[in-house]
């Protein structure tokens, strides 16, 4: 789609150059910027209106004379009042795709809110561009890292999520041309809201907007579970975002999502987490700072999530020596039994352990409220005798 | 109840100065229990924050000593020390029995194996309590001291075992069914949980707490107790020894004043410690 705009805004360019540079009528830009050149120059309301000729002359519209965008000025002198420039005239589909969209408000939108002074404006190749992929986030930022407006929209604040993430890492920190900038997601006139089931960040268009550039994981994840049941349309399945988040995406292998990651997919899968919780793998885990006990996708695999069933999955019981055996060297077959799901509370499932789990509770109960019962009666008659007997003596406990 | 103290400690000062005093554990038997206490200490506070991982203090004291992995690692190094205590008292006990056939172990007044007498004992104690009947005279070990060696000696085989279990899970497969090793973690958590709740609460009233021994029992620190307090305490005892001529072979020294300020100032800061996660424990189960 990027690519598109530019190739389309080029050859409106050089088209409408083309056939205007015939027009025996057009103004030539020295003329203009006999005036225009003026630094200082200001309307009768104080706005500058002096042009940078030599930046001009090097943007994308340098070839073009003034009055093909000023199109309401014939001569000279012009008015003092003259109508904007309509961009739309030659850039009509980018035009007609903002119209659409969710800053279809012109008022608030004007094309230069992203590309900048209008006399200077580059090629999205160009770093001098508003829109150079480098460029991009601080663009949009412009007016999406503004709290107030994010509330005043019901949107989150997303560009500082979005600069600390991996991407924004990739894009500010090493100038990655290929890192994921807002528009690689969202596209750039056309953008719509997420509710929207035309949109690249609807949830069921995710998989395949995260595919632009990571294929190999989506292919992954369409062959799983998750990815399956979005295909047929349940969009209660989760896709890249929800366990990744949209903007605040971290390095999967670092601390932090590793923290983060179990209750996601708990947030579904209940009863997996609350058992989970029972295990060692978590009591370790939920401390912080000790990140490597297994996580769900350390054994469930993250994208392609198969079920047990399937022979292909790493918790098949054909596979268990394998998966287990990444951490605890030495895993066997025995070792294999363990149940890392185990429910103490339900006698069906785990008879043993929940047999072993009621005798220790017995076993606490049982002695704790023999010998509390024990200890607080002999506190209650030694008190008695001691103060008994310093009476007697003719104590001052009497 | 603190008027008690001064008084009490008054009352100490005062048979410190006079009077004999009697040998109860010796040095090795004070040594074994100050490395079972401290390796004690350090398995709870390093134990319950991975018991109750989910509460905010566990993720503090775990911040605290540098994260998780040192959290296990001072576990496992408390379990190697209380490991070891064990071992030097069972190779104890062999030799007595082995080597010095000492009959006593296992019967008699002074074994620590429960008695037809216990049972007297506990029942006339708590008709005691009640009003119901006279205080019991006890002999060297009561029913309650039995109790407590051997709720320890029984927790640590099994906590030890479910630990061990736990920290060398694909060794013990070898011989373990499948569905021990997830019962071995419920066992570890829970009879620690007991041991954590009956050490820091029974144990400490029942030994230090009580009126009688209030604030601390100093005699397994010191090794000595006064013989007002060997009369008082345990009565059979001191008659027996009495009769049979031998009460003046296990007179001991005074202790200095060094060292009951020493027995306090550790014996202190063990209750302290036991009390305040006493608190965590109880504050953790029942929010959970």
């Amino acid at each position: 789609m990027k690519t598109d705009f530019f190739a389309g805004l080029k050859t409106a360019a050089f088209m409408a150059a083309f056939l205007l540079a015939a027009a025996p009528a057009a103004k030539s830009q020295t003329d203009c910027l006999a005036c225009h050149g003026d630094k200082g120059l200001q309307d009768a309301s104080g706005h500058s209106v002096s042009v940078d000729g030599e930046t001009f002359g090097a943007s994308i519209h340098g070839i073009l004379k003034c009055a093909d965008c000023h199109t309401a000025i014939k001569e000279y002198p012009h008015p003092e009042q003259i109508t904007p420039v309509k961009c739309e005239t030659c850039h009509a589909d980018q035009a007609a795709g903002l119209a659409g969209s969710v800053h279809s408000l012109k008022a608030e939108h004007p094309c230069t809110s992203c590309h900048g002074d209008a006399h200077a404006i580059f090629p999205k190749s160009d770093a001098r561009s508003a829109v150079y992929p480098l460029n991009v986030p601080r663009t949009c930022g412009n007016c999406h890292s503004n709290d107030a407006l994010a509330k005043k929209h019901g949107l989150p604040n997303v560009y500082p999520l979005y600069i600390d993430s991996i991407h924004g890492f990739a894009l500010s920190k090493e100038g990655l041309l290929v890192a994921a900038n807002c528009q690689s997601c969202h596209g750039s006139h056309h953008i719509l809201s997420h509710t929207d089931p035309q949109s690249p960040t609807y949830k069921a268009n995710i998989p395949n907007t995260c595919g632009n550039c990571h294929a190999g994981i989506t292919a992954d994840y369409l062959g799983g579970v998750h990815g399956k049941a979005v295909t047929k349309g349940d969009l209660k399945a989760p896709v890249c975002s929800d366990c990744h988040t949209a903007h605040a995406i971290l390095q999967p292998t670092a601390a932090a999502f590793r923290m983060q990651s179990t209750p996601i997919c708990g947030s579904c899968h209940k009863e997996k987490l609350s058992t989970y919780r029972d295990t060692f793998h978590s009591q370790l885990g939920a401390l912080g700072g000790y990140v490597e006990t297994a996580r769900c996708w350390d054994c469930h695999g993250a994208h392609g999530i198969l079920p047990a069933s399937d022979p292909r999955s790493p918790v098949n019981k054909a596979n268990l020596i394998t998966t287990c055996g990444k951490c605890h060297a030495g895993a066997n077959a025995s070792f294999v039994q363990y149940q890392p799901h185990a429910n103490a509370h339900n006698r069906k499932l785990n008879p043993a352990l929940y047999f072993v789990r009621l005798f220790m509770n017995l076993l606490l109960a049982g002695t704790l409220t023999f010998f509390v019962i024990h200890t607080i009666l002999w506190l209650i008659r030694s008190r008695y005798d001691q103060v008994k007997k310093r009476s007697a003596e003719g104590g001052k406990n009497a | 109840m603190p008027d008690l103290k001064p008084e009490t400690a008054a009352n100490k000062e005062q048979s410190h100065a006079g009077g004999r005093f009697f040998m109860r554990f010796t040095r090795a038997q004070r040594y074994l229990h100050a490395a079972l206490f401290t390796s004690f200490l350090g398995l709870a506070a390093t134990g319950l924050p991975l018991r109750f991982s989910e509460s905010i203090w566990a993720r503090g004291l775990a911040k605290a000593v540098g994260g998780f992995g040192a959290i296990l690692f001072f576990h496992k190094f408390c379990a190697l020390v209380l490991t070891a205590a064990f071992l030097i008292h069972v190779k104890d006990l062999l030799t007595r029995v082995l080597v010095h056939r000492e009959k006593g172990i296992f019967w008699g007044a002074t074994s620590m194996v429960g008695n037809w007498k216990d049972v007297k004992d506990l029942f006339g104690h708590l008709r005691w309590f009640v009003g119901l009947g006279p205080k019991p005279q006890f002999e060297r070990y009561a029913y309650w001291e039995k109790f407590d060696y051997w709720a320890v000696f029984w927790g640590m085989v099994v906590i030890g075992f479910s630990g061990y279990a736990m920290w060398f899970a694909p060794f013990f497969a070898h011989f373990l069914p499948g569905w021990a090793l997830n019962a071995v973690l419920v066992i570890h958590s829970e009879e620690g949980l007991l041991a954590i709740l009956f050490i820091f609460s029974i144990h400490f009233v029942n030994t230090h707490l009580r009126p009688d021994s209030f604030p601390m029992d100093l005699v397994i620190f010191t090794g000595v107790e006064s013989e007002e307090e060997f009369k008082h305490k345990r009565p059979l005892e001191y008659e027996r020894l009495k009769a049979a001529g031998k009460l003046e072979a296990r007179l001991g020294e005074a202790p200095g004043i060094w060292q009951i300020n020493f027995s306090k100032v550790v014996g202190f800061t063990a209750i302290a410690i036991g009390l305040i996660l006493l608190a965590l424990t109880l504050s953790a189960y029942f929010r959970s």
